[in-house]
């Protein structure tokens, strides 16, 4: 043990190679156990037998031949209606629109986002109600002026008493709230708007805002006016199988290819990002796995180069302990503990180092990743194993060693 | 008396490519329990190979060693280690501590390896280090004592396991002529006490003190005879 002091340096720098993969270990399993997390979140939020459709602004390039000011784009009602009609699989099919408008109560004013759609929209989404009701038919037949809001709206207009039966006022039309959804977690794809969390929303009938609000969008970006004409911003189609999901979003994408002729829309297919971050957690794994396996290799070499010169340094004490009674198990034993002592320090400190990893990795690369208890047991038991299997050899030619010669070593 | 340890015919051959170097040529020759011995010889004569042999840490070519009654042949590594931890006791030349353990620590050494420990080894290797003279350098390293001092802690170290046979080669090689008296008494000492000793040493004052003479010439025997103690 103390000889491993005596070379503070030289056994810093072995242990390196297991530290860096103990570390790739840890990261690996983390970033694994993020992505596929996260996707199936995303699976929960945005319903795994849905297909979802969103207009897209098309690139500034093929906008800047057209008008500059007045800019049609995006999922249109012939869509709709053609997604509705033309999928033996698909059950239901929602339209949203997102609305650009202030909302206010008395003199607070906030901006989320404001959905237009129909009370299908609850059961599709798998979002929950916390107080009163969703969106009704009637509601929507009547052309009602009346909202549900997401929770922090609610929070935020109405910290202590009830938010139902309020009134507030979006755009320059006052609305009664008749309830409010439970929150969510803010999913990766969507962008909330400035200065505003995702779960701030305010739903209403979609026939009211398009009574109120029209389906024009007025932008106004560095002083000049944008004009946007989008009909809807999304179509949920959700399908009756899981298994009809991929055959859906096929159809579905090649029905739109053939209605639009510029790529101003997109579909997300929810268990299509569960495939892809499995392929993205597939991908690390091989990547880091290697870094991991080379790293280890590396390192348990460096080890046993080191205790391989340590027997040497020590083979007289060797010789002096086998006069003075020590088995080869003895001596064996020694120089293997030492070994292990030595892995299991960079191991250890490799854990710290694969503990951090992830978070740098959240938070520049902005990607989840969770560290579970097992990752920093394995990497634990990795490095016992690497210190027991490369310490073997060195340990195995200590106890070997003839005493006499041993003892005539200078 | 009855033998501590006996040879028989023993030979000890180093082969070396085409060439034999015989170490040790038939050698018989028993040691009592008790006896003080001093092997004595020129250099090259074969002490050292003698020495290791008794020691169990080396194999005769040929011939029988019987320890306490029991043929080493029959003994297998494991047995040797426990023989040499339990009833032989080391001193070398040059000391042979191990330099990163303290004075109680190194004269501990040889508890470690027994099948069972006795719970007072700390006690023990106290009072052997005040009997050796050692009582205020307990917690010394090697690397801060003189060599006499060494040799002390060397000597405390083969006793821990309270064997019958300690075997000294050149114990007192690297020490001046007043250190090796002291050392000598305190062999003289625990022989008193019924260890039996075999003091391996190629000056004449030194080996005269045993009892017992044994001098080797060219690894064969050239004489056994009684010395001045
Ligand atoms: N490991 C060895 N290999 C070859 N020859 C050896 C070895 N050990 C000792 N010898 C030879 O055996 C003879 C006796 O050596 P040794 O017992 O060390 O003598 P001493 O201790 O009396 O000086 C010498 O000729 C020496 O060269
Ligand atoms: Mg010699």
């Amino acid at each position: 043990m103390g000889s491993l002091l005596l070379h503070k340096l030289r056994s810093l720098l072995t242990t390196l190679g297991v530290l860096f993969g103990v570390s790739s270990v840890i990261a690996m399993l983390a970033i694994g156990e993020g992505a596929s997390e996260e996707a199936q979140e995303q699976i929960r939020l945005l319903g795994s037998q849905n297909v979802i459709f969103r207009s897209v602004k098309p690139s500034e390039d093929a906008v800047s031949n057209q008008s500059t000011w007045s800019n049609n784009y995006g999922l249109t009602w012939k869509d709709f209606e053609a997604v509705r009609d033309t999928f033996p699989w698909v059950t239901r099919v929602v339209p949203v629109r997102v609305l650009m408008q202030d909302v206010r109560s008395g003199s607070n004013l906030i901006h989320p986002r404001v959905l237009a759609t129909t009370s299908e929209y609850l059961e599709v989404t798998g979002r929950l109600v916390y107080q009163g009701r969703f969106l009704g038919v009637e509601d929507q037949r009547r052309i009602a002026n009346v909202c549900v809001l997401g929770y922090e709206v609610a929070r935020s207009f109405f910290p202590i008493r009830s938010a139902i039966g309020e009134k507030i006022k979006i755009g320059p039309e006052y609305f009664e709230v008749v309830g409010v959804l439970l929150p969510r977690v803010p999913i990766g794809n969507d962008v909330p708007l400035p200065g505003v969390g995702i779960t701030s929303e305010v739903l209403i009938p979609l026939s009211t805002g398009r009574r109120w609000f029209g389906d024009m969008q007025v932008k106004i970006r560095s002083g000049s006016r944008d004009i946007e004409v989008v009909e809807l911003h999304e179509v949920i189609a959700a399908v009756d199988l899981p298994q009809h999901v991929p055959l859906a979003a096929a159809a579905g994408r090649e029905l739109l290819a053939r209605r639009h002729r510029q790529a101003d829309y997109e579909v997300v297919v929810p268990l299509e990002l569960l495939a892809r971050a499995e392929e993205t957690k597939r991908i690390f794994n091989i990547v880091l796995g290697c870094i991991a396996g080379i790293s280890l290799l590396v390192g348990g070499i460096g080890i046993m180069n080191v205790m391989l010169a340590t027997v040497t340094e020590r083979t007289r004490e060797i010789g002096i302990r086998r006069a003075l009674g020590a088995k080869k198990k003895h001596i064996m034993m020694q120089f293997l503990v030492e070994t292990v002592v030595l892995s299991v320090g960079g191991g250890l400190v490799g854990i710290g180092v694969g503990i951090a990893i992830p978070s740098a990795v959240e938070y520049w690369a902005d990607m989840r990743t969770i560290v579970t208890i097992d990752a920093p047991i394995l990497a634990f038991g990795i490095s016992v194993s690497i210190g027991l299997i490369f310490g073997l050899y060195p340990a195995w030619q200590a106890a070997n060693m003839d005493p006499v010669e041993a003892l005539r070593h200078e | 008396m009855e033998p501590v340890a006996e040879l028989q015919d023993v030979s000890r051959v180093y082969r070396m490519g085409n060439t034999e170097v015989r170490a040790l040529d038939e050698i018989s020759v028993a040691f009592g329990l008790g006896d003080f011995w001093s092997v004595m010889g020129s250099s090259g004569s074969g002490k050292s190979t003698l020495l290791n042999l008794l020691g169990c840490i080396d194999r005769p070519t040929s011939g029988a060693y019987l320890v306490g009654g029991r043929d080493t042949k029959e003994l297998d590594d494991d047995n040797l280690s426990q023989l040499r931890g339990a009833d032989i006791g080391f001193i070398f030349q040059s000391f042979n501590l191990i330099p990163q353990l303290d004075v109680l620590e190194n004269i501990m050494v040889p508890l470690f390896y027994q099948e069972s420990p006795p719970l007072d080894g700390e006690d023990r290797a106290r009072s052997l280090a005040e009997r050796v003279g050692l009582a205020d350098r307990m917690n010394h390293r090697p690397g801060e004592l003189s060599g006499g001092q060494q040799q002390r802690v060397a000597i405390a170290r083969s006793l821990i396991n309270d064997p019958s046979l300690l075997l000294a080669d050149e114990a007192t090689g690297n020490l001046d002529t007043q250190t090796s008296r002291e050392i000598l008494d305190l062999f003289r000492e625990f022989n008193e006490e019924g260890k039996t000793i075999l003091l391996v040493t190629h000056e004449e004052e030194i080996g005269r003190q045993a009892h017992h003479v044994l001098r080797l010439k060219d690894g064969k025997i050239d004489e056994i005879g009684q010395g001045a103690g």
